[in-house]
């Protein structure tokens, strides 16, 4: 650790870890110089469009070409009788299920892939789709998921129909996808039956999507002469797409070669493998010309994966001192038409176990059911862990709910239950060990900061002149960084994460990862992890992703994985680096490699002042005098598979008022305290928690995907479904404590998540708060002026003057 | 379909470009004149990601046809830093850390290039409405205030 002056000015000139560098990506970005999938353009690149079903569930009787394919222009239509013979026309999905490409003799979702268009402008191409007749015959829809298990419910997935397994173990009904247990049935049901008090909960978390403001698409390119497929596509996970496409196409790995360039936001929408992709790669190996296809947002919001739809029971068994002596969850989890559902593929229900929170429960119990509906198939994790935000919000609604109960403050419930700062690692009545945390700490960093014992007084004040003010609270406990490949793999991959880092003989670096950057600034962060490791400027240090060709694999970014085990391999390659370094330092020097010591960005003697060597000396060395018998050259790979996942937490506090005659929503004050460990960028974790947040409010507020009685969604456009602007967005007053990871080389946990998993029951703990002196318990989300004036109007709060 | 040779001038160049009656400016501009900065977000001109200066307005070339740019004057993002010379806004940007994906960053430049020379003196509130028509999912925003109010200090006249 640097501690003297002249120490210190060589650290800070490294700009690394703690540093709030500036953004190396920001130069390309402002001034229009980005590369999106949508930009690229290829020489005799031609377009496809989708023909997309009106309807929820029907048969297809017929479809006619011929007047798409008279038209000037259109070089193709591809339905699925034109995929068959390639056996394309279904394709595996992450869950262990098949979705069809392109449908096969029945539609299962309005918007459905039915056949694609190819044509030398995209503009013919969407005339094109208009041309192509397709008679269909309608058939009843199934949406309402409580009733999928009925005995008499449509049969939606004739295809498995007869299958008792469709990947995720015994299934029940034709239209049932899985059933997922964890924990002890037993024990918790006996922590109910003897409880001093049991509270109880049905809560629905709306099916929501993220909406990355650029929307997916891809450029497929194959040159038939060397055999070579080219993909420039919007992936999270451009790797796990080359073994997919490789899979299912039969072209060797090693000649499909996928892109991810500069991507415009992903939030879990850019995990999956989509129709749309693998219609233009079978487009431009037919056509031999490269093939773009973009979608549009009506599109995006209607196909492309959403994520939630969980319809949840609570159960909280506890003495009267709010003690709590058991949990139980059960959920009915609506996936849609397939089961597309991005997880670590041996886990149905993603890591929602973590459902027991950052509380010492000493028994739960948790059943999870997937069923089909006839909606678009998912889902994803969006901006949260798998199926995290669900288990956040279904615990801390739970915490809130038992604290009313029994007329206890939501803090001091909360305080009661907490895992102590002492007991970490910590393994959970459901399995897992979390790493540390210490949550007391956070939570009274919070109250003090806002004055909560004011904030009440205030609100009791309001309260006795009939004014609807809330203060919501949240400690969540996230689970990140999938993960220890024992547990968590993709498709048989195991969830490791790789660096690869050659430092140049002037000092200089390039350094490849397998992750890819959606917006997190990996170019500038994965540099001040390599600068404090190596002792080189950061500003020095080229960062590459995305590339198949070229970067190591590795299994991508989502779930926060990239800090914590992309960050873990890139620190853990910088090491190797630096103990073959050390190696060359000693031989220059002419002692041991015992008597030298780091020091920021060189080796010196123990005990000789003047006698060091600098990164930059034997990055040169490397190439031209090292130790007999070493080879030359100074790089390193590191393909980390984590020990553990890492477990971020943090302390949210958020003071509402609302307008009794309108319903609208003030958030008065929203102060986010977030633990991540170490920091690498502070600069960027606190723009990713501004970010995280605002998405929270969006889901809290107004997102939901509502669909009709027979099926036809009613909000596909950003007209329709809410993005916050700058006008209806809060302004977000952060905070951090910090408690590193023992498990990870830099005790780095992630971070950008966790504001989105522990602002969302943060929002609704604030309105519920509003109206708890009435009686009022909980209220699903999402939390419209209009749905907040039903309730209340419901309340009769709006006939008082 | 019968094609139209239209001329405008393209940050602050003349130029000519053969269009159908029915393309929209933002295809034009990126597949024709290869000015990709402008982004295409949802094409309802909800989003303001092809927010672009045309003729002294901040519209949204999504929904503007390229032959209303017919003898008009077109700005982009490609043509907001001026000799070399990064644009205040585009300083500000970087600075504050108003960016992430940096999707919305070319139509965010771009309307408040426009939403200064309005009200070069805005409170923060202005600022929230005045630029209510782009919309960002990385950033809440925060950042992206902060940038125009430093930025719009910058450009206070001395």
């Amino acid at each position: 650790m640097a501690t003297t002056a002249e120490e210190l000015d060589r650290q800070a000139l490294l700009e690394g870890i703690g540093c709030s560098r500036k953004r190396k990506e920001d130069p390309r970005f402002i001034q229009g110089k980005g590369n999106y999938v949508d930009d690229v353009k290829l020489p005799g690149m031609v377009y496809a469009d989708m023909v997309r079903s009106p309807y929820a569930h029907a048969r297809i009787k017929s479809i006619n070409k011929e007047k798409a394919l008279a038209l000037p222009g259109v070089l193709a239509v591809l339905t699925a009788e034109d995929l068959k013979p390639l056996k394309l026309h279904w394709m595996p999905t992450l869950a262990g299920d098949v979705q069809a490409v392109l449908a096969d003799e029945k539609v299962h979702f309005q918007y459905q892939e039915v056949a694609v268009v190819v044509a030398t402008d995209r503009y013919i191409a969407a005339d094109a789709t208009e041309l192509v007749e397709v008679e269909y015959e309608a058939l009843p829809a199934l949406v309402d998921p409580h009733k999928a298990l009925d005995a008499d419910a449509p049969i939606l997935r004739e295809d498995v129909k007869e299958k008792d397994n469709v990947g995720q173990g015994p299934r029940k009904h034709p239209n049932h996808i899985f059933s997922w247990e964890v924990g002890d049935r037993d024990t918790t049901q006996s922590a109910l039956d003897t409880a001093e008090v049991v509270v109880k909960q049905d809560m629905l978390y709306p099916r929501v999507h993220p909406s990355p403001l650029e929307t997916c698409g891809c450029v497929a390119s194959f040159d038939k002469v060397k055999g070579q497929l080219t993909v420039y596509i919007t992936s999270q996970a451009p790797h796990i797409v080359r073994t997919v496409v490789s899979i299912l196409s039969g072209v060797a790995e090693s000649k499909i070669r996928i892109i991810s360039p500069d991507i415009g936001g992903g939030f879990g929408n850019k995990v999956g493998v989509y129709p749309g992709y693998v219609t233009a790669i079978v487009a431009s190996i037919v056509l031999g010309t490269p093939v773009k296809w973009i979608e549009d947002r009506i599109e995006n919001i209607s196909t492309t994966a959403w994520a939630r739809d969980y319809h949840m029971t609570g159960e909280l068994a506890a003495d009267i001192s709010g003690r709590i002596k058991g949990l139980r969850v059960n959920v009915l989890a609506d996936h849609g038409a397939f089961n597309s559902h991005a997880q670590p593929t041996k886990w149905p229900a993603g890591l929602f176990s973590i459902c027991t929170g950052s509380y010492d429960i000493p028994t739960a119990h948790v059943k999870v059911d997937g069923v089909y509906t006839n909606k678009s198939p998912g889902g994803v994790a969006y901006r949260c862990s798998f199926r995290v935000t669900e288990a956040v919000y279904l615990i801390e609604r739970m915490m809130d709910i038992l604290a009313q109960k029994l007329n206890i403050d939501k803090a001091e419930i909360r305080r009661r239950n907490f895992i102590k700062a002492d007991a970490f690692p910590y393994k959970t009545a459901l399995g897992w060990e979390v790493d540390s945390g210490n949550y007391q700490a956070a939570l009274a960093k919070v109250l003090d900061a806002v004055h909560y014992d004011d904030l009440r007084k205030e609100q009791a004040e309001k309260r006795s002149r009939g004014e609807l003010m809330g203060i919501g609270l949240v400690t969540f406990t996230e689970i990140v960084g999938a993960g220890p490949s024992k547990a968590c793999d993709v498709l048989g991959v195991g969830m490791f994460e790789s660096a690869e880092i050659r430092v140049h003989p002037t000092g200089s670096v390039i350094a490849r990862m397998g992750t890819i950057s959606t917006g997190q600034a990996h170019q500038t962060t994965y540099a001040q992890i390599i600068a404090t490791e190596l002792g080189l400027p950061s500003e020095d240090i080229q960062i590459e992703e995305g590339d198949t060709d070229t970067a190591p694999y590795g299994l991508g970014t989502y779930g926060s994985r990239s800090t914590p085990v992309g960050g873990a391999a890139t620190a853990v390659a910088a090491r190797k680096i630096r103990a073959k370094a050390q190696k060359i330092a000693a031989h220059l020097l002419e002692v041991s490699e015992a008597d030298l010591d780091w020091d920021v960005d060189r080796f010196k003697v123990k005990g000789v002042p003047g006698q060091e060597k600098t990164m930059k000396e034997i990055a040169w060395a490397a190439y031209n005098n090292v130790p007999d018998g070493m080879e030359m050259g100074l790089e390193a790979v590191d393909y980390y598979d984590p020990p553990n996942f890492t477990y971020p937490f943090g302390a949210y506090l958020c003071v509402v008022d609302i307008d009794k005659l309108t319903g609208e929503t003030k958030v008065r004050r929203f102060y986010a305290l977030d633990d991540c460990g170490t920091r690498i960028n502070p600069m960027i974790i606190e723009g990713q928690i501004h970010g995280g947040l605002t998405e929270g409010f969006a889901v809290a507020m107004g997102q939901e995907m509502p669909y009709d009685a027979e099926g036809n969604l009613l909000g596909n456009t950003f007209m329709d479904y809410f993005i916050p602007t700058f006008v209806e967005t809060p302004h977000w007053e952060t905070d951090y404590t910090v408690t590193p990871s023992p498990h990870h080389p830099l005790g780095a946990k992630g971070v950008a998540e966790s504001p989105h998993v522990g602002s969302i029951p943060c929002f609704t703990s604030a309105i519920v708060d509003a109206f708890a002196h009435l009686g009022v318990t909980h209220m699903d989300m999402p939390h419209s002026a209009y749905r907040v004036w039903q309730k209340i109007h419901e309340l009769g709060l709006d006939k008082q003057a | 379909m019968a094609k139209k040779l239209i001329a405008f001038k393209l940050n602050n160049q003349p130029v000519e470009v053969l269009i159908e009656a029915r393309e929209l400016l933002v295809h034009v501009l990126r597949e024709q004149l290869a000015q990709t900065g402008t982004h295409i977000g949802c094409e309802t001109s909800h989003c303001g990601a092809c927010t672009v200066d045309f003729n002294g307005e901040s519209v949204k070339s999504c929904t503007v046809l390229a032959i209303q740019a017919n003898g008009g004057e077109v700005l982009t993002v490609e043509g907001l830093a001026q000799n070399g010379t990064l644009h205040p806004l585009q300083e500000a940007f970087m600075q504050d850390h108003g960016l992430q994906c940096g999707f919305c960053t070319p139509g965010m430049l771009m309307r408040s290039f426009r939403f200064l020379q309005e009200n070069p003196d805005p409170t923060e509130e202005e600022i929230r409405s005045g630029m209510a028509g782009n919309l960002c999912r990385c950033t809440g925003y925060q950042n992206i205030v902060k940038a125009v109010k430093s930025a719009a200090a910058k450009m206070q006249p001395a």
